[in-house]
């Protein structure tokens, strides 16, 4: 389970969140709406433990544990992870090798590549030159790989086109244990299926072309550095669709 | 026999001349004596104490010999092993070469200037010996032939001379490692270089440097290059050395010749690099391409490039990128020529740190800051050279991987 109680985050003097009250419990996905530089993948980067990303007020807490103060690969042990809207090119590291380090080594690199489609790109050093579809793929397949508990997913459908969006939802769908495990023969209930799962997702999305594929518990809207309602993920999508989001943060609040 | 007079005069006149780039050397200080040393058998390799296979082992030198076609071992002054596989690629000690074999007077001092500077002059007046690897028209090495210079002898000048010739449509891989005993703290390594690419050969040329701290390296090489040949140098040195001065030329004679030098320098506090390459394109369809890679940790690191177009329809790149991780300096000095319309030339360098985006990056993978930084610098790193034997890539990483707590 996440817990952000009472967050203010700034980067250098500025104030960039405000006020984050947020709880992702056991088995939930909730998606994140807001404008253009309301703050997303601040929040994002500040749950991941940036370090330019500096809490100067309230707490995260992460299964329990204070998390606040960690270090960002402590909170990876700890089981989260993200898939990153413009992660950096990292030259003369293989993908191969990203995929080893993501799973700890023991990984059946081929077989997970094969399932976003990336076997061709092992050998190519990592985002050096990919574009901003391949991006998302690699993203995808390094959390295969890392399997968190809580995901964090920057945009994951942006810049992908239709047909790998249905590839982009249904991964991040299996990765969230949407679909139940497709390995084990027996048709589960929704309950049942809803019941057992453990993981926790945390999407932002623009379109909320994933909805499609990934159901959500709860849609929130980040306006202005704040938090400004929790709502149903559809209702939140039509309503900023009609009247924008000044309006729709005013209606809903 | 004039010719050889000759060289011995003009060398005599440069005795005391400053080399044009890096520290000087008084090269008085150091000893010139033959240091006598046993032939090793192939049981003898194998059997040499721990310590010295280890840093013999470092340079490159599979002791086994199981995977190389050919195996010159020179100790201090002296040859202390020397064979080869192939009947069509000859290895011999360059002393007798000189003996044996009028040919190898075309070749003696043909590409370096014998008055070049006092290192050259003494590798005339001191030699010691050095070798020969000459691989035959058309033949090839199955596996990479291994050359090694070693010092035990403390304060010694070691003074050695190679020729390398790849005849025409011969394919020759050679790996050459420099090291010392571990023991040994100071001394001076000339070594002067010449390397004869013709039609259609290829040459590859692997060199690892293990120096000491107080070691001081002055190697004189030039290479020439015929029609549709191909030359790769390959330079590595990661470990400690006082000062290494050096700055091979390539020429580039025939249409279609091609030649790439690939540098990972690491520099180590109190250490001293200036090393560059120049490279002279000749003949229309030429190629040249010098990439550098540098990491600084409290050493001084001068990376030179030089490229020279004199034909159209050439085309020379040239790329220095540095690291400095723990203080020290990086200074790139890229130069383009272009003599007439129609070449293409283009340099590009970067100097700077290890963005802290990347070491980000991985950590939210689940490797600590110190895993993440050693992976970014082990990538920054691995540069892809194409037309390297898969064996002597491996060779390559293995010694990036070695060094891996000498870089940090
Ligand atoms: N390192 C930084 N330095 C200065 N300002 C920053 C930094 N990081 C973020 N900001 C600012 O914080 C605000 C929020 O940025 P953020 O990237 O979180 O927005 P976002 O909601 O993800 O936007 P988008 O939908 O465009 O991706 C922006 O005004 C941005 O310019
Ligand atoms: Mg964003």
């Amino acid at each position: 389970m996440l817990l952000i109680e009472d967050l203010k985050v700034e980067v250098g003097d500025k104030v960039i969140l405000t006020r984050i009250d947020l709880e992702i419990g056991m088995g939930e996905t909730h998606m994140l709406f807001g404008p253009n530089g309301s703050g997303k993948t601040s929040l994002l980067m500040t749950i991941m433990g940036y370090p330019q990303y500096k809490v100067t007020k309230g707490k995260i807490f992460f299964k329990g544990v204070d998390i606040t103060d960690l270090p960002i690969n402590e909170r990876a042990g700890l089981g989260i992870g993200i898939s990153y809207q413009r992660p950096p090119t990292i030259n003369g590291l293989k993908i191969r090798q990203m995929i080893q380090i993501c799973a700890g080594d023991e990984a059946e690199v081929e077989d997970l590549a094969r399932r976003v489609n990336f076997v061709d790109f092992l050998e190519r050093d990592v985002n050096a030159g990919f574009s901003g579809g391949e991006i998302k793929r690699s993203e995808l397949l390094q959390l295969m790989a890392q399997a968190p508990d809580l995901m964090l997913f920057d945009e994951p459908e942006s810049g992908v086109d239709l047909e790998n969006i249905a590839l982009v939802g249904k991964t991040i769908a299996s990765l969230l244990q949407k679909d139940g495990d497709p390995l084990e023969g027996e048709q589960k209930s929704k309950m049942q299926l809803k019941r057992e799962r453990t993981k926790m997702g945390l999407i932002i999305t623009h379109t909320g072309y994933i909805l499609d594929y990934v159901t959500a518990d709860k849609g929130q809207v980040l306006y202005d550095g704040k938090l400004s309602c929790i709502s149903n993920p559809r209702e939140i999508l039509t309503c900023v669709g009609e009247s924008g989001y000044e309006e729709c943060v005013r209606c809903m609040a | 026999m004039h010719g050889i007079d000759e060289l011995k005069e003009r060398a005599s006149k440069v005795r005391n001349k400053k080399a044009a780039l890096g520290p000087d050397i008084n090269l008085d200080e150091f000893e010139k004596a033959l240091v006598p040393h046993q032939y090793l058998a192939d049981e003898d390799l194998c059997a040499l104490p721990e310590d010295e296979q280890q840093r013999l082992v470092m340079a490159g030198l599979d002791l086994t010999k199981k995977e190389r076609s050919g195996t010159f071992f020179q100790k201090d002054t002296t040859v202390v092993h020397c064979d080869t596989k192939q009947e069509d690629i000859q290895v011999m000690p360059i002393r007798r070469a000189l003996e044996e074999h009028e040919w190898i007077r075309e070749y003696y001092w043909k590409l370096v200037q014998v008055d070049m500077d006092k290192y050259t002059a003494a590798a005339e007046l001191d030699l010691h010996d050095g070798y020969v690897i000459r691989a035959l028209p058309g033949s090839k090495s199955i596996y990479p032939i291994q050359a090694c210079l070693y010092l035990d002898k403390e304060g010694l000048q070691q003074t050695v001379h190679n020729i390398i010739i790849a005849e025409e449509g011969s394919e020759l891989h050679i790996i050459t490692g420099c090291s010392t005993s571990p023991h040994l703290k100071r001394g001076v390594h000339v070594g002067i270089s010449e390397f004869f690419v013709k039609k259609n050969a290829k040459l590859s040329f692997t060199m690892i440097h293990n120096w000491a701290e107080d070691m001081l390296v002055r190697p004189r090489s030039v290479a020439r290059v015929e029609a549709g040949g191909l030359f790769l140098n390959n330079y590595i040195c990661m470990k400690p050395v006082r000062s290494i001065q050096m700055y091979p030329v390539t020429h580039l004679m025939g249409e279609d010749s091609v030649t790439r030098f690939y540098s990972i320098i690491v520099g180590s506090p109190g250490s001293e690099y200036d090393v560059g390459g120049r490279i002279f394109l000749k003949k229309p369809g030429c190629r040249a391409e010098i990439i550098t890679r540098a990491i600084s940790n409290g050493g001084k690191i001068i990376a030179r490039g030089h490229l020279i177009g004199e034909q159209p329809g050439i085309k020379a790149h040239l790329e220095c990128r540095g690291l400095i991780l723990n203080g020290g300096t990086i200074q790139a000095i890229p130069e383009l020529e272009g003599h007439v319309e129609g070449v293409e030339m283009s340099h590009e360098a970067a100097v700077g740190k290890i963005a802290q985006e990347e070491i980000s990056y991985l950590m939210s993978r689940g490797l600590s800051e110190d895993e993440a930084t050693s992976t970014i610098v082990r990538g920054f790193l691995s540069v892809d050279i194409p037309g390297l034997p898969a064996q002597l890539k491996a060779e390559i990483d293995r010694t990036i991987e070695a060094s891996d707590k000498d870089v940090m």
